[in-house]
């Protein structure tokens, strides 16, 4: 904990009239997986949103790799070293999947191996490289977005709900490449609604409720205690 | 190495019914000009018409690549488009005029080189004025579509008033270069030199345009940016600087369209731009706002049908262009070749 890559404290965040981050205090460790959970609605998708600056934190403080990024532009900080696979996903329908990934490359052309690596990874992406990415199935579309943010190597890496309706088969093909992501040592902080992706991947996690993180700790600690699970989201996560 | 089964995905095969409405907009071009054959029967008046109908579509795309792409990558309504297009014709009919002995004579390269340097004056003066334009007028109103209404209506009104103060409150009447003078006659057709020019250009730079738009990654940068600006930011692009060179670029393109109108009707008013932005904006509309290629398509339909129909039914000459963006509208709500916009 002495060297996180990414910390917040008390970032509060408006969206129009809703106060939705309400003092959002949150340590990545580096080299580490975070996950960031919680019930639907209480900000954890706006926490990711304003720490790579597409929402404006209203007040608080972002720390990256040391520095302050609280009133950086969008581009800067993923410049600085941020990926972002968002939610939505942000596939370019309209451009092909090699374009989409050219586009996850800032300091130049995708680097062979490492396009091997991602095709071992998500072969799916291989079959359709040519092809245009809006045809993509949705579990083909989130796999692009999770490739395109590994296309080179970031500091550190915002995955929002990488399973989210996805087919069994599917989550665990994205839950080994985010696997394999962690064994080289990156640091993830990750929205997950998946219990069993989240507990296999995680190391840390911060659970969110109305717009602030109520508890963080060893995510094995809350795995294991159902009780914490109930106090903590309402539910025991076993049930999921 | 991934826990997933193998697959092997194919690719459904389209219909051909599905094949034909995907590639509907591009068959409309033939499908017009055959049509205005059958209509006008002559060969010799087809031929005319077809040429003249495409060098005017040309330059129209010219004028309305630069407002598509605004549009698309920042939602940027610019009426203040039109001012550009007015000023570039300015600026290169006063290069024209000053470079009078070059004009006037006999030698197509000298004629080549008067229009040439006409055309970079006219594009250095109006890309530096749509960076001005974009800095003063457009930034502060970013996305809010009334104001950028008004502010850009406002702003052309400025630059129009600003021509008659420095180039008087009359038009101007051009000659053209003496070897752009008169026509060719090919089977019977007589076809003017200078129309054959625009087309000749229109073409060069719609095929430069795809292959920056294709090829290149900022091109990439562009078109993804048109899609989702957002994500392209967040991956780590300044869009910003990409949007400011685009509407410079497009900005002197009108320019560039300009100086190519005016040597068209050979005569220019501080007002052509303003009147040109009827076509613009249909073009750009029918095209589907933010597509390159929709707009190369929409300006040579629209170039086509006015010049038909103005020789079959002159009284329907003024509606046709109206019509046609009807009729379009109603076939593809979203034009022709509609950008994909993510929410």
């Amino acid at each position: 904990m002495s060297d996180p890559i990414l910390s917040l404290s008390a970032v509060y965040t408006d969206i129009a009239q809703y106060h939705i981050l309400q003092g959002v205090d949150l340590v990545v460790p580096r080299g580490q997986v975070t996950m960031l959970l919680g019930r639907n609605g209480v900000g954890k998708t706006t926490t990711l949103k304003t720490i790579m600056g597409q929402w404006a934190a209203k007040s608080g403080q972002i720390q990256f790799g040391g520095a302050d990024i609280t009133q950086m532009a969008t581009s800067a900080r993923a410049r600085a070293g941020i990926g972002f696979v968002p939610e939505d996903m942000g596939i370019f329908s309209d451009l092909t999947v090699a374009e989409n990934m050219a586009l996850g490359c800032i300091s130049g052309p995708l680097k062979p191996e490492r396009k091997d690596w991602l095709l071992s990874a998500f072969p799916a992406l291989a079959t359709f490289w040519e092809a245009e990415a809006g045809n993509l199935s949705g579990g083909q579309k989130q796999m692009l977005s999770i490739a395109r943010a590994l296309a080179e190597d970031r500091k550190l890496y915002l995955i929002d709900e990488p399973t989210k309706g996805l087919a069994p088969a599917i989550v665990s093909t994205m839950a080994a490449a985010l696997r394999e992501l962690k064994a080289q040592g990156a640091s993830i902080l990750l929205v997950e609604q998946n219990f069993s992706v989240a507990k296999a991947l995680g190391d840390s996690a911060a659970v969110m409720d109305d717009g602030r993180v109520i508890w963080t700790g060893e995510m094995a600690e809350l795995a294991t205690s159902k009780d914490l699970q109930e106090r903590l989201m309402g539910l025991s996560m076993e049930a999921h | 190495m991934t826990a997933a089964p193998d697959h092997k995905p194919t690719f459904a095969t389209l219909s051909l019914g599905e094949r034909l409405d995907k590639a509907m907009p591009v068959l409309l071009i033939p499908i017009l000009v055959v049509l205005g054959f059958l209509a006008i029967g002559a060969p010799s008046s087809w031929l005319t018409l077809t040429v003249s109908g495409l060098a005017m579509g040309m330059m129209i795309f010219i004028m309305a690549s630069g407002l598509t792409l605004v549009f698309g990558l920042m939602d940027v309504i610019n009426f203040g488009h039109g001012a550009f297009v007015s000023v570039g014709a300015f600026v290169g009919i006063s290069v024209l005029i000053a470079l009078g002995d070059w004009t006037g004579a006999t030698s197509l390269l000298l004629n080549m080189s008067a229009v040439f340097l006409a055309v970079v004056a006219a594009m250095a003066v109006t890309g530096v004025m749509g960076w001005g334009f974009e800095r003063v007028i457009v930034k502060p109103v970013y996305g809010a579509h009334l104001k950028q209404i008004l502010v850009t209506v406002g702003g052309l009104i400025v630059i129009e008033q600003l021509i008659h103060v420095v180039w008087g409150p009359d038009e101007i009447f051009i000659n053209r270069p003496e070897t752009l003078k008169g026509a060719i006659t090919f089977a019977g057709a007589a076809m003017e030199k200078y129309r054959l020019l625009a087309v000749a250009i229109g073409l060069i730079l719609f095929v430069a345009m795809r292959m920056v738009l294709r090829r290149t990654k900022i091109g990439l940068i562009v078109r993804a940016g048109v899609e989702n600006g957002p994500m392209v930011e967040a991956l780590g692009y300044r869009l910003r600087l990409v949007f400011v060179g685009v509407f410079i670029a497009g900005s002197a393109l009108a320019g560039l369209g300009g100086v190519m109108w005016g040597l068209y009707q050979e005569v220019i008013t501080a007002g052509m731009g303003e009147k040109m932005m009827v076509l613009v904006f249909i073009v750009a509309i029918i095209g589907g706002l933010g597509s390159v290629e929709g707009a190369f398509i929409g300006a040579l339909l629209v170039g086509l049908t006015q010049n038909y129909v103005a020789f079959l039914e002159p009284k329907l000459a003024l509606v046709s262009n109206i019509a046609l963006m009807t009729a379009i509208l109603m076939w593809r709500p979203q034009g022709m070749l509609p950008v994909v916009k993510a929410k």
